[in-house]
This record gives C-alpha cells, structure tokens and sequence, in this order.
C-alpha cells in the first residue's frame, strides 16, 4: 500500500454541456479497495467509465502506472471492468463467458481450461461451466462477471456497482465474498456505490462524491466519525447535524447550552455546523416525581454532567424498535434530535441529553447558499 | 384470476378452427384424392413432370438468391441505422415503411418502366455510355423485384436484433481486450443470428411462392411455382392437382418454420412487426 | 471515411426503395396514355377518376373491406388476447402457433385455402338451397383471417406487462368487472389496439393474393382491379389514385408522427427524472 498505481490529474467532463467532472484529481494506491461514493449524477460512473477507457475527459490525464494512457483504448489497458447489470455474452456459456479475454490473447488451450476452473473456483461456482447465463440466477451471474474479469490477470478491477441488482442478504454475502477475493488476488479494486453501508463494510479509502466534485477521502472510520461538511456528514449514515456558534477553541455553544467539545482552530463566535451520530447521544430520564432539587434529581444530573458539563433537556416524541436499539426523537428547544439507544424510554418521558466532548464533531459552514442546496437536493 | 369465460374465448377459438384449421385440412384432403374423392398421391407426385420440377427449381434458386442479396444488403444498412441512434427508429419507419403505403401491385409494375428496353434505367446508362441491360422478362428481373418488395422484412428483424444488444455488453468485450472486428464477429454477429433467421424465412416463403412479381416482370416466358399453382385453381380448375403442388410447396415452408422455432427461442415474434 | 461510405450507402437504397414510386408518381401526371413516353404534364387524371365508376366501386370495396375487416380482427384479436393472456404457457404457445399460420405461411396456400373451404361450405349449404356467393363477404372473412394474428401479436404483449394487481385492486375497490376493465386494464393496451388496427387496414388495403382467391366476379378492389388490367394497360386513373391515396396516408403519418414524437419526448424526459 504505498505507491501510486493510478493518477487522474486535472480531469474535467461534460456531456452535452453538463458539467459531470470538474477539474477532479485523485490517486489510487496498489492493491488498496477504494470506493467511489456518492449519489446518483455525482460524477463516480463516469470517472470509473474515464478508468477503464470507455469516456475520454475533455481535459486531464490518466496516468496508470507511470505510462500517460489518456488515449488508449479499452481492449489495450491492464484494467478489467466489472458491469453493474453483468453485461454477460448470453449466447456463450459461462466456460466460454469466461475464456473470453484469454481467447482474444490467443492463450493455449490447455492453460484456458486451467485457469477457466481456477476462477470458478474462486467464485465458489465450479461445475457451471456449459451452463448458460440465463439460467443462472442474479448472483450467480454476477460471480461469472468478476470471474470473466479477473481471468485475465488485472492490475486493477473496476466494479460499477456490482450488487446494485442484488437482494439485501445476497449482497451481504457478496460483500464479504468481495473482500476476500480482493485479498486472495492482490490486486487494486475500484469499486463504484451509492450504498454508504457497502463502502463502509468494504473499502480501505472511501471517496465520497458530489456534483461532479470530489467532497472527502479518507478511511471508513475518518469519513464516519470526522466528515468534513455537512453533505458528507448527511450522506455517511444517520446524524444530527444543526446550526451552532463556536464560542472559541474545545468549547460550542448549542440551542444556547455551552457544550466542551475537542475542536479547535474555528475562531471564536463563528457560526458552525454541529454534527453528533445519533448512537452518540447520551439520555437520561429525568425523575420528575421527585423534583428539582431533591436527591434523586440531582444525582440524575450529576451523571449526566459528568459526560459533558453541557446538557439539553427533551422530550422523546417518537419511539420504534429496530432489533438492536431503539430510534427516538427527542424534542428540545424546536429541533427533534435523532437518538439511538439500547435503553428505551417511552414517548412523554423527560430526559437529560448529553453528549461526550469526541463525539461532537465540528464542521465549517459551507461558504455559499449554492453548495448547501446542492447537498439537500441530492439526496 | 378470472376463469375462462367462454364469450371471450368462443368466438375466436370458432374463427380458427373455421378460417385456418379446417382450410388447411381441405388442402390435404383435395391434394392427397382424385375427383371422385379416392385416396392418391398422383396430384403431390405430379409435381415431378418436368416442367413444374423446372418452374420449382427456378423458384427455389431465385428466392435462395433474393433472400442471400436481401441478407448482404439488410445486415449493413442495420450497422449503419443502428449506429446512428437518435431519431433512428423513427427514421427508419419513415423510409422502409413510407413505400408500404403505394400498392404494392403498382411498385412492382413500377419496375417495368425501369427495366424495360427504353426504360429509366436504360436510358441512364445510355446517358454514361454505359451498355444496355435486357433484363425485363428474365429471370433477373425477377429477382430484382422480390429483393425490393421484401427488403423491408429482412431488415426490420436484424435492425431490432441489432437495437436489443446492451451497449454494457460490447463494452465488456473491449474492456476483455477485443478490438472493434473480434467485438463483431464474437459477440454482434452471434446475437443477430435469431433476427437473420426470421428475416430469411420472411423473406424466403413469399419470395419463393409468389406470382404476383413473376407475372409482372416475367412476362409469360418465366413461370415459377407459385404461378403453376395459381393456373391450376383459375384457368385450368383442377384443385386437386393445385392442392397436391400445394402440398408440396409447404413441405418447404415447414422445413423453414422449424427451422425458425429452433433457432428463434426468444420471442414470440422476433421483430415481425 | 467511413461517414461517407454509409450515407452513401443509405443514399443507394433510399433510391433503390424510392424510385418505383418516383415513376408512379410521375406516370400520374403523363398526358399520355401509355406509359411508354412523356406526354407532357397533366393534371386530367385526377379529374377523370373521380369519373371512373369502376375505379371508384373498386375504391369503395377496398376502403370498406380495409375497415371493417380491421376492425373486426382488431375486436377478435382483443378477445383472443385476453384469454391467452389468461391460459398457461403450454397452451397459449399452441394456440399461438395456430393463429399465427396465416402469417407464416405462403399467402398462396391461405387464399387458396380460404377459397376451398367457401367452395366446400357452398356444396354443403346448397342442401338446403342456400349458397355461398364469392365476392364481399368472403373477402372480409378472408381479409379477418390474415389481419388476426398481427392484432394478437401487437396487443397481447401489452396485456401481458399489466399488473394484474391493478386490477384486481380495482375489483377490491367495489368496480364492477366490466369498469375495472376500462378503467384499468383499457387504457394500458390501448396503443397495442390501436397499432393493431393500424397495422391491419395497411395490410388490407394493400392484399393482393387472398382477395384474388376469395373474391367472384364481378367484385374488384384496386389491387385485383390493378392485376386484371395489367394486360391490358394501366389506367393512368389508376396512378393518380394510388398517388392521391399515397400522399394523403403520407399526410396522416406525419401530422400522427409528430404527436406520436411529442408524447414519447415527453415519457423519456419523466424517465429521465425518475432516474435522476
């Protein structure tokens, strides 16, 4: 995992005067999985489409493995491409389907066999050789595509969402079928998503998309705990993300509450965007039969202090159960905040908010109206 | 689901069996008796006099060669509609349907006024100082005819095949390292092949039993089977014989419908319409 | 390079296809009576056959037999549609196959069949003093015959991606079979019976072989009128009309065309959206 196999320098598209990629740079490391996430339109198909020679940019270079390969053709580059719908030769069978690329490279006979049986080995398929693709359920089809591709010895794997077409469970299953197989082959995986949970599961760096320009890079985890604006912070799972004015270094201000935070660097009295997962969100019933002041009360807040010295009071609006924990809603000070919690509390209960001081995360204000209309529309 | 009412069912289930099965039964019975209705094979058998085994075997080679050329000029003009995408498909109903909507009849006889000594053609060609062509009242005519009227049906079917290939799936042939000819012949060329095949027996079975274009552009020199038969039932007035030679002409059309239904397993109609 | 060869090519066929209809058209407005020679410019055909009786029967024969005989196999194929829509596989690919034989096979062969059977059926009538006389109805009979399967092809497929939930849900809702079948099920074939109608009356007006065998004397449509003068020499009548009938379906084409390509910019662009 250290040099660069692949640079996209400068690339710009358009397609019939509709900006898709603007000025886009990324390098892609050996044998790292990375993912291109974003919604529909961000521009993630194209740049795999740009990879694997199918679109020229308007303007950039493509630079794999040293060698500028901007204008080679698809059949001349040392990338395999996984289609999202299979896109398998339906008049060949699935032997055929996959000696495909070692025919057209005019390998031996006997060394097409070997390696025929070697891939559906790999993709847990061996004895399908004279089948053909249509009898073949979704799945299936899709392993026969990743093992027509990987047949041919890539350095690099393009996959367009590869399990878009697949049920919940199937692609579960796939999705570790993918890692594996990623390990066992040693080789860069490009992997094309719209599904957060996919790329979380798979990727070694994610890179999430937008309108063409790219909005973060990172590591699963970075992208989760840290996302750098609030489309990312939107996009990457459930959160609370609402208007706070940061006060100065490691302390927020919320609703009007002083919250501790770790942040810094923000200035002082700036207006922010607060993040803050919802499993991160710390409740606490508030014993009202006992009432303020008296032992019970006090203990319930000192608690609740003790977590950060910044509280919220609310009340849980909505319950559902969701087989691991609970989603509520907590309405304090005209916001219904997301929580998700092992612990139930039933609608009507008055509750101690809390959040530790790591897990609120702190994000610049987008600059412009324009950048933050793009997020919400897209999503 | 509903169950089956026999209103909607009746009526139709009626009509074929009266306008399709039983006709076709009549054809049997008239072709395989005599005119006192005793069983023979006389009528099929007289198929072998010699000059209806010259008129079948003119057909067959004339309707063999239109269906070839229709084939060799279809499959490139579908590339090329193919490749030109947008406004494509109405494109194409514009110009192959548009001439469907002039009586057939009349387009064929059109090609008199071509061909014929002092025709259009001709005096072209005399124009470039070019020699003549006789071909009016020959056989060549006559294919000449049968390619233009049936053009349309082999190109529709191999224009639709052509449509229905994913673009994905000639990507994944470059991407598998074929270039543009090995991408044709491994992959395009494949799945037409259903299409070709409807479009040969569209084109092949009115070719090979018309008498409409051979009388037109035969004169009375070139009979083919389809005019042997259709004297038989309007100046001669033996059915049975007619029947008989009718047989036989559908030996041949069986052979290319199961020849269809092996090779077109997709759809119900493989673009006939 | 390439560019060139295929426009080229497209320009080749295009007057391959196009050139009879060129000399038709032509042929119509020769002041001459054979179509031999030139006779210099005319417009007396147009005129002198609206003056022709013959042609104008001939003209009403087709046009009636066109029509109804579309719209018969149109309701027919309808009914057909919807109970093989209903049967199982097996048995819908059987009773397909028979229906569709007058499409397959050799026109010569139906005609003639057709023309057998009116004959059989005229032996048998004749019992009991009735008989079968060639000429409209059983031109529209055999027309009816030839224009089923085309009809049953064009609407069954429609039928055949409708949700039968819709209807159903319908039904839940209190319709009645008869509304549910309007409201719901109607509408979402309707395209698939109208190209089937169309695509009928084209192949009526324009058959030749089944009316020559099912037709009587006496009775005549433009293409059997067409055939029977051939010998003798077209009627330039006869090319004004074909021209006149040539260009007003041209007409209806193109103002229908027009419509038809707004209302499918219309579906892609929702596509569009809904993808997006």
């Amino acid at each position: 995992m250290s040099t660069k196999l692949i640079d996209l320098q400068h690339i710009t598209k358009s397609f019939d005067g509709q900006v898709v990629l603007d000025d886009l740079n990324l390098y892609i490391r050996e044998n790292e999985f990375l993912t291109l996430l974003g919604p529909s339109g961000c521009g993630k198909t194209t740049t795999l489409r740009i990879l694997g020679g199918f679109e020229k940019p308007d303007t950039g270079r493509v630079i794999f493995d040293g060698k500028d390969i901007t204008d080679l053709a698809p059949n001349k580059r040392q990338l395999n491409t996984v289609f999202q719908k299979y896109a398998l030769f339906t008049h060949m069978t699935i032997a055929e389907n996959i000696a495909f690329g070692l025919r057209i490279r005019k390998k031996s006979e006997a060394y097409i066999r070997d390696k025929v049986s070697y891939a559906l080995k790999l993709v847990n398929l061996d004895g399908y050789e004279n089948r053909m693709p249509d009898s073949l359920s979704g799945g299936q089809q899709q392993r026969i595509a990743i093992a027509r591709a990987i047949v041919n010895e890539p350095k690099v794997l393009l996959l367009d969402e590869p399990l878009g077409a697949l049920d919940l469970k199937l692609r579960q299953d796939m999705q570790y079928e993918l890692i594996r197989l990623k390990n066992e082959l040693g080789i860069t995986f490009i992997y094309v998503t719209h599904d957060q949970e996919e790329a979380l599961t798979m990727s070694d760096t994610i890179v999430v998309m937008n309108q063409g320009y790219i909005q973060q890079i990172g590591t699963p985890e970075d992208i989760y705990n840290e996302p750098q604006n609030a489309f990312v912070a939107d996009f990457i799972g459930d959160s609370n993300i609402i208007d706070a004015t940061m006060i100065q270094d490691r302390l927020v201000s919320i609703q009007g509450v002083r919250f501790a935070c770790v942040d810094t660097g923000f200035g002082t009295d700036r207006p922010v965007d607060v993040v803050i997962r919802p499993e991160d969100l710390k409740l606490r019933e508030i014993p009202e039969d006992a009432g303020e002041g008296s032992d019970a009360y006090e203990e319930a807040l000192n608690r609740v202090r003790k977590i950060n010295p910044g509280y919220l009071t609310g009340t849980v609006s909505h319950l559902i159960f969701k087989g691991v924990h609970y989603e509520m809603e907590v309405q304090s000070g005209g916001y219904d905040w997301l929580v998700h919690s092992t612990k139930m509390y039933p609608v009507g209960t008055k509750v101690f908010m809390s959040v530790d001081p790591f897990d609120i995360q702190i994000m610049h204000k987008p600059e412009s109206e324009d950048e933050q209309a793009v997020g919400v529309e897209d999503i | 689901m509903k169950k089956h009412s026999p209103l909607l069912s009746g009526p139709y289930l009626v009509w074929t069996a009266a306008f399709i099965v039983i006709p076709l039964l009549m054809i049997v019975f008239y072709g395989l008796t005599d005119k006192n209705g005793a069983f023979t094979w006389e009528n099929v058998a007289s198929m072998g006099t010699p000059e209806r085994m010259k008129a079948l075997v003119l057909s067959l080679i004339l309707s063999l060669t239109a269906t070839a050329i229709c084939l060799v000029m279809a499959y490139p003009l579908a590339l090329i509609l193919t490749n030109m995408k947008i406004g494509a498909t109405a494109f194409i109903t514009s110009i192959f349907i548009i001439p469907m909507w002039m009586n057939s009849l009349l387009r064929i006889l059109a090609w008199q006024t071509l061909l014929e000594r002092n025709g259009v053609i001709n005096q072209f060609l005399e124009a470039l100082h070019l020699p003549k062509q006789y071909l009016l009242n020959t056989p060549y005519a006559i294919a000449i005819g049968m390619i233009y009227d049936f053009l349309p049906f082999m190109l529709l079917p191999i224009y639709n095949a052509l449509e229905k290939i994913d673009q994905n799936v000639l990507d994944a042939a470059y991407d598998l390292g074929a270039n543009k000819l090995q991408t044709f012949w491994k992959v395009i060329f494949p799945l037409t092949i259903p299409g070709m095949i409807s479009g040969i027996i569209m084109v092949f079975v009115p070719a090979l039993t018309t008498f409409v274009i051979s009388d037109f552009l035969g004169g009375s020199k070139v009979l083919l089977i389809g005019n042997v038969i259709e004297q038989q039932f309007t100046q001669v007035g033996d059915w049975n014989v007619g029947s008989g030679l009718s047989l036989v002409l559908m030996i041949f059309i069986l052979i290319s419908m199961a020849l269809m239904q092996h090779y077109d397993k997709g759809g119900e109609t493989a673009g006939l319409i | 390079m390439k560019k060139v060869f295929s426009r080229l090519y497209l320009f080749i066929i295009f007057i391959f296809l196009y050139a009879p209809i060129a000399v038709l058209i032509v042929l119509s407005f020769n002041d001459s009576r054979t179509r031999a020679k030139w006779g210099g410019f005319t417009l007396r055909w147009y005129a002198a056959m609206f003056r022709n009786e013959t042609i104008m029967d001939a003209l009403r024969n087709t046009l009636l037999i066109a029509v109804l005989s579309a719209l018969i196999a149109t309701l027919l194929g309808l009914t057909a549609a919807l109970s093989l829509n209903r049967m199982k596989q097996r048995k819908r690919t059987f009773v397909m196959g028979i229906i569709n034989i007058p499409m397959l096979n050799a026109e010569i062969v139906t005609g003639i069949s057709l023309m057998l059977i009116f004959i059989a059926l005229g032996q048998f009538l004749s019992r009991w003093g009735y008989m079968v006389e060639f000429g409209f109805g059983t031109v529209l009979i055999g027309h009816i015959t030839f224009n089923l399967p085309y009809t049953v092809l064009l609407i069954l497929p429609k039928l055949r991606q409708i949700n039968t939930s819709t209807y159903e849900a319908a039904l839940d809702l209190g319709a009645s079979r008869f509304l549910a079948f309007r409201k719901v099920i109607l509408p979402d074939i309707m395209s698939g019976i109208v190209s089937g109608f169309m695509m009928a009356f084209t192949l009526s007006l324009d058959d030749f072989v089944i009316t020559h065998f099912t037709k009587g004397p006496g009775f005549d449509t433009l293409s059997t009128k067409i055939y029977t003068e051939v010998r003798k020499g077209i009627k330039p009548e006869m090319y004004a009309l074909s021209t006149l009938m040539f260009v007003t379906i041209l007409l209806l084409l193109l103002l229908s065309g027009v419509r038809g390509n707004k209302e499918k910019a219309t579906v892609n662009s929702s596509k569009r959206r809904q993808a997006v």
